[in-house]
């Protein structure tokens, strides 16, 4: 009985705060919606910030203090095979696990019926060089991007994961903490290490998501936080508990590029 | 017995008009504040994205001098950038920011803004609209968030109503802010100094010291330091050998181990102004830096190959006449109007409330 109570308030709580995105700015039809929800998973467990503990590849237990990243410039191709694209200036979204609300992206895209979905992790080099009068709201260094950007080095944290590990040597403050903050999208001047990624997720996998009058299909997305640490590269949380701008980030964001999987389309 | 009156009217009338003058903020703007001299190139920066005007300069200099940026309003700016040090932090090898918390690096000059693309010791900022963004978040520095800032701002009694009047909004936002102080910044014009007024013809000519050193500076300091800006603003390693915990430069903004222990190349303007030198300020004098060049070039930091003599070994030596011609020549990039022009001085700033 609890357990459905707390499910009824939380899909309450979902319902009431999913966000709209703005119709197609190029005048096509935008009559349907979709939603993109993000699931954050540990393995086969959901995350938690309660300190609950997960084991990583390498045998480390570690818990989760915080978890974000951006979701940005996302395009969905139709059964027809055309691709279409969200307009970009409405196509930023920082997806946080402290904001349920958050995780919740409804799009607005012309009614049909859609095979695949493709996003980027993190923001396209692009708009990091942008002037700040482009870089409002969810962009804003001081507003929604407060804590995802990097000052003394312009530009964007893609993904930020921080959190307790008994694996690593205390620090001076006596916590074992970890701190990985990702970012870099090439350089400005010169080319440096580049942690975009794109992610494109088969929805024939489960069913093609139908859109139109009165429907408004959910594809469930899974972000896998557990294969940030494998993959390319197996990263010890002893060893690098701290990650930011250096040439090792990239072995991160190696790795988590493939940390999204479909979980279903609820067509509804 | 007739009274004297102790203030003539005239007098207070004076006074008044003076007083007045101050709370606007004592000028009027003139479009020759933010100018190209004849003797430098077009600006870099984009002022027609962001035009300067009076109410627009007044603002950017009230917050360019305000502590309210910082976290516990003990920080402005102008704290570690004054101006008759030709805005660097007088005397000063690193800067204490908020809490006395100590910096790593020294604070530079700030001059002919408009002209660079590339800002701080390690060009992590291309953009002169993003680069107050640093400091004020820097923990050691006013160790702020922009968030805080912005809420500060609004809450204010005076600052809605300058933006307004700046702006056409009292929505202040990241956005102008930073425009407001760019407004400032890019109006920090130095290009007074005598070696300018000989460059532009104005009737001034080098002594005969001056005019030798000025080739010595040609031949040998010209390709990293060129004029008019006596920078290329590119990263280079001077050599010097590594302090405690090495600052690994560019590196750190690159990840380029090839620009390990690079900075970028600073201007030689004002030097007089804006010791002490190098990234960290660790030497005080001119002749310090010089017998760094001579015999202090460490292989450790990878020095920049024009510190390599032909022989192979790291230096740059100058004969004692070189040495002293040179050091006139460099005196005459000293731009005494630039560190007392009035429009930039701080006093009066914060009394602008109109």
């Amino acid at each position: 009985m609890k357990s459905i109570i707390t499910l009824s308030a939380a899909l309450l709580l979902l319902a009431s705060c999913n966000r709209k995105m703005t119709p197609g700015s190029d005048g096509k039809d935008a009559s349907s919606t979709l939603t993109l929800s993000f699931e954050n998973y540990a393995g086969d467990k959901t995350v938690s910030m309660n300190g609950e503990n997960y084991t990583n590849a390498s045998g480390e237990t570690f818990s989760v203090t915080l978890l974000q990243y951006f979701i940005s410039n996302i395009s969905l191709k139709k059964t027809d095979g055309t691709i279409i694209t969200l307009p970009q200036d409405s196509s930023y979204f920082l997806i946080k696990e402290s904001l349920p609300a958050s995780k919740q992206i409804t799009l607005h895209v012309p009614k049909g019926n859609y095979t695949a979905v493709t996003f980027m992790l993190g923001i396209d080099s692009l708009r990091n060089t942008k002037p700040l009068s482009e870089r409002t709201g969810i962009l804003d260094p001081a507003g929604g991007a407060e804590g995802m950007y990097w000052g003394w080095n312009s530009g964007y944290i893609f993904f930020k994961m921080e959190g307790h590990s008994t694996a690593i040597p205390d620090n001076k403050a006596g916590t074992k903490k970890f701190r990985y903050h990702i970012g870099l999208f090439g350089g400005m001047n010169s080319p440096t290490v580049n942690n975009i990624k794109n992610i494109t997720l088969d929805l024939k996998e489960k069913q093609v998501a139908k859109t139109g009058a009165g429907k408004n299909p959910v594809i469930r997305i899974h972000t896998n936080i557990l294969q940030m640490f494998t993959g390319t590269e197996n990263i010890s949380i002893a060893k690098n508990p701290v990650v930011m701008v250096s040439p090792f980030s990239k072995h991160i964001a190696d790795n988590y590029a493939s940390m999204f999987s479909l979980a279903a389309v609820d067509n509804k | 017995m007739k009274k004297t009156q102790f203030f003539p009217r005239s007098l207070v009338f004076g006074i008044l008009l003076f007083a007045s003058l101050l709370l606007a903020g004592g000028f009027t703007w003139k479009e020759e504040w933010f100018r190209q001299p004849a003797n430098f190139p077009a600006p870099v920066y984009n002022s027609k994205a962001n035009p300067v005007t009076d109410a627009g300069f007044k603002l950017g200099k009230k917050l360019f001098y305000d502590p309210i940026l910082s976290a516990d309003y003990t920080i402005s700016c102008g704290s570690c950038h004054i101006q008759a040090a030709a805005f660097s932090h007088h005397g000063h090898d690193l800067s204490h920011g908020i809490h006395d918390l100590l910096g790593t690096r020294n604070a530079p000059g700030l001059q002919n803004l408009a002209w660079y693309s590339r800002y701080m010791w390690d060009g992590g900022i291309t953009n002169l609209d993003l680069q107050p963004i640093a400091p004020i978040t820097n923990p050691v520095e006013m160790g702020d968030t922009l968030s805080a800032v912005i809420r500060k701002l609004n809450a204010d009694p005076q600052y809605p109503g300058l933006f307004e009047k700046a702006f056409g909004t009292n929505r202040i936002s990241t956005d102008l802010v930073m425009k407001a102080l760019s407004q400032f910044m890019i109006c920090l014009v130095s290009a007074d100094s005598k070696y300018d007024k000989v460059m532009r013809k104005e009737g001034v000519v080098f002594t005969a010291d001056e005019t030798a050193g000025y080739q010595v500076y040609r031949q040998n300091c010209a390709s990293c330091h060129p004029e008019p800006l006596f920078t290329n603003q590119q990263f280079r390693s001077t050599g010097l050998p590594v302090l405690e915990e090495g600052d690994e430069g560019r590196y750190l903004v690159s990840l380029d181990s090839s620009e390990r222990f690079t900075f970028r190349v600073p201007s030689l303007r004002n030097l007089k102004f804006t010791f002490p030198y190098m990234h960290d300020g660790r030497f005080y004098t001119i002749d310090e830096v010089l017998d760094h060049y001579a015999t202090g070039i460490s292989h450790t930091t990878r020095p920049d190959p024009s510190f390599i003599l032909p022989d192979g070994s790291p230096g740059i030596r100058f004969s004692p006449d070189q040495r002293k011609t040179l050091k006139a020549f460099l005196l005459t990039l000293n731009d005494t109007a630039f560190v007392k022009n009035p429009l930039y001085d701080e006093a009066g700033s914060q009394l602008y409330i109109k």
